[in-house]
């Protein structure tokens, strides 16, 4: 069963590299771009057929592993 | 004193922080994260670097190794632990000290000499050390420490901010900060004050012919502290 999982910083805390982004953008002309927030996707192949289960452990694998929840969440889709 | 430095894939201080064991009197054993034992060790050094070439996040696959479990084990039944720089990221990782390391305000890898303010020395590491202010190096992309509002009130409500960036004269203002990091700081402790973290390399200023000397202070101090 595919899984897939992005974390994003959480609202609030600083992200440079997506100001740095969205400077960027504005520079090149796209002025319409007011924030840009970078975050990472993992696919994982997680060897079970039953949803609810492979669900049960991409959540434990971002608790313990994916995102670091001081700063990051997480949302397996 | 017994010291053990922990190495893992991609550690590149690990030796330098062996000479300056060795230089102030430890005996010092490398240890490698594979292992699942530690060596009988007064102080366990988690080194700088670029462990697992800081995939995921910096420190969180080192945070994961066989070896780190005894680690856990070992400061939480008292025993002293230090991480620089990579180490201090390992330690938030694994949950030991609060916190995380993000990456430097200016998205610049930083490399130059601070200077950092002693704020607690009633603990193994810095008591009695003859100077509150040193200078030592740093060379980190991420040593922006960040914290929950909440964490960092019990931090400071615990006396746990090791310490700060700082001028020459000890003066802890934004134009001292280097990387972004909350209220300038650049090391804390665990709530028992036997785990230290920290961004700056004192094993880097060890001798007249590197930068500066301020780090022998800190490691010549340590050892005196744990006779």
């Amino acid at each position: 069963m595919k899984i897939k999982v992005i974390v994003t910083l959480k609202s609030g805390v600083l992200d440079p590299q997506g100001k740095a982004i969205q400077q960027t953008l504005n520079g090149m002309g796209f002025v319409n771009v007011k924030d840009v927030r970078q975050g990472k996707y993992f696919d994982i192949d997680i060897n079970e057929s039953d949803e609810q289960k492979a669900k049960q452990s991409a959540e434990e694998i971002c608790k313990k592993l994916l995102a670091n929840q001081v700063i990051e969440d997480f949302k397996i889709i | 004193m017994n010291s053990s430095v922990i190495i893992f894939p991609g550690s590149n201080c690990d030796r330098d922080m062996d000479v300056a064991l060795k230089k102030f009197g430890f005996k010092n054993k490398m240890v490698w994260h594979d292992d699942d034992k530690l060596p009988k060790s007064d102080l366990i050094v988690l080194p700088g670097g670029f462990s697992y070439g800081d995939y995921l996040r910096c420190g969180s696959i080192a945070g994961k190794s066989k070896i780190i479990q005894s680690v856990i084990d070992f400061a939480n039944s008292g025993g002293l632990v230090l991480g620089i720089c990579n180490g201090f990221q390992i330690l938030t990782e694994t949950g030991l000290l609060k916190g995380v390391l993000q990456q430097n305000k200016n998205i610049e890898f930083i490399c130059k000499n601070v200077f950092v303010k002693i704020n607690n020395s009633e603990n193994k590491f810095f008591e009695n050390i003859d100077k509150d202010v040193l200078e030592l190096h740093i060379a980190h992309n991420e040593g922006n420490y960040f914290c929950s509002e909440g964490e960092l009130k019990s931090l400071e409500d615990n006396n746990q901010i090791a310490a700060y960036y700082c001028g020459s004269d000890g003066k802890v203002d934004d134009k001292s900060n280097p990387n972004g990091a909350t209220k300038n700081i650049a090391g804390i402790f665990n709530e028992k004050k036997n785990i230290l973290g920290m961004m700056p390399h004192p094993e880097r200023m060890i001798d007249q012919s590197l930068s500066g000397e301020d780090g022998s202070i800190f490691f010549e101090n340590l050892l005196r502290n744990l006779k």
